[in-house]
């Protein structure tokens, strides 16, 4: 008994994976849904097809570096609670510099993010 | 030191035996254990280079995953099949209606453009697989 026991949990014991799955988790809204937004609630963050990173602020492009786009995104949310980030990337863009744009922002706290669609 | 070292001696032996009795219990609490925690990896995917962050969640539901993978050339891959993007919703959508509280996770590789990235969003949304994981490795020297 106990040696068919042990069989059995050495079996599963070695196809066990205790490997889990982890990453930035993010809620889509449905086709739908289509908010307008006040233009003071909203920071646009852009990043280009050479992985430049800028805040789209009255009309005008600012770059900004990846290490400092934390403590801006924080002082702005200071600034305004209910502010939505609305992140545009370009089609060349690489998705390793999304993820890090958006890690940074969810760093900084910010819950309402919302992807942009890239223009064609 | 008159003392005489047989003073200090025992004669008494006591035998040493280990409980067996409980032995078959407690294997099959760990067979339990193992039986329920296992989760088969069915797919292996395509090696992917997965880009870094540090504000990573763990998805605790396993049975609710869907995997997509995406390489740099910028295939799509799900449960070991290359599909187009639209193929790609047809897919997930059934899975969506199979389980609504899927999540799907995007292992894309971190050279992958983001243009695709966002098409597949946009697929997303149209078949209301709403719940996204963008797969990342922990950052190292990070938290």
């Amino acid at each position: 008994m106990a040696d068919i026991a042990f069989l059995l949990i050495a079996f599963f014991l070695v196809t066990t994976t205790m490997y889990q799955d982890k990453g930035i988790q993010l809620q889509l809204p449905p086709v739908a849904e289509t908010k307008l937004v006040r233009q003071k609630n909203l920071c646009s963050v852009w990043i280009n097809d050479r992985d430049e990173i800028a805040f789209l602020e009255d009309g005008d492009l600012r770059r900004v570096q990846l290490d400092q786009l934390r403590s801006e995104v924080e002082r702005r949310l200071k600034e305004n609670e209910k502010l939505i980030i609305s992140l545009k990337a370009q089609r060349a863009a690489s998705y390793r510099t999304f993820v890090d744009v958006l890690d940074e922002l969810k760093l900084a706290g910010a819950t309402r993010i919302s992807i942009a669609e890239p223009e064609r | 030191m008159a003392i005489s070292r047989t003073r200090f001696r025992r004669k008494a032996k006591v035998g040493s035996v280990i409980p067996t009795a409980s032995m078959a219990d407690i294997s099959f609490l760990l067979l339990v254990f193992f039986m329920v925690s296992t989760v088969f990896v069915r797919y292996r995917g395509i090696p992917v280079n997965l880009p870094t962050a540090e504000k990573i969640e763990k998805i605790e539901m396993r049975r609710h995953i869907a995997h997509v993978w995406i390489d740099k050339s910028g295939a799509i891959m799900i449960d070991d099949k290359v599909l187009a993007l639209d193929q790609v919703a047809t897919v997930l959508h059934a899975r969506v209606l199979a389980d609504r509280r899927l999540i799907v996770s995007i292992k894309a590789d971190g050279d992958a453009q983001f243009g695709l990235l966002s098409d597949l969003l946009q697929e997303l949304r149209r078949v209301e697989a709403l719940r996204v994981n963008f797969a990342t490795e922990r950052e190292r020297g990070g938290e």
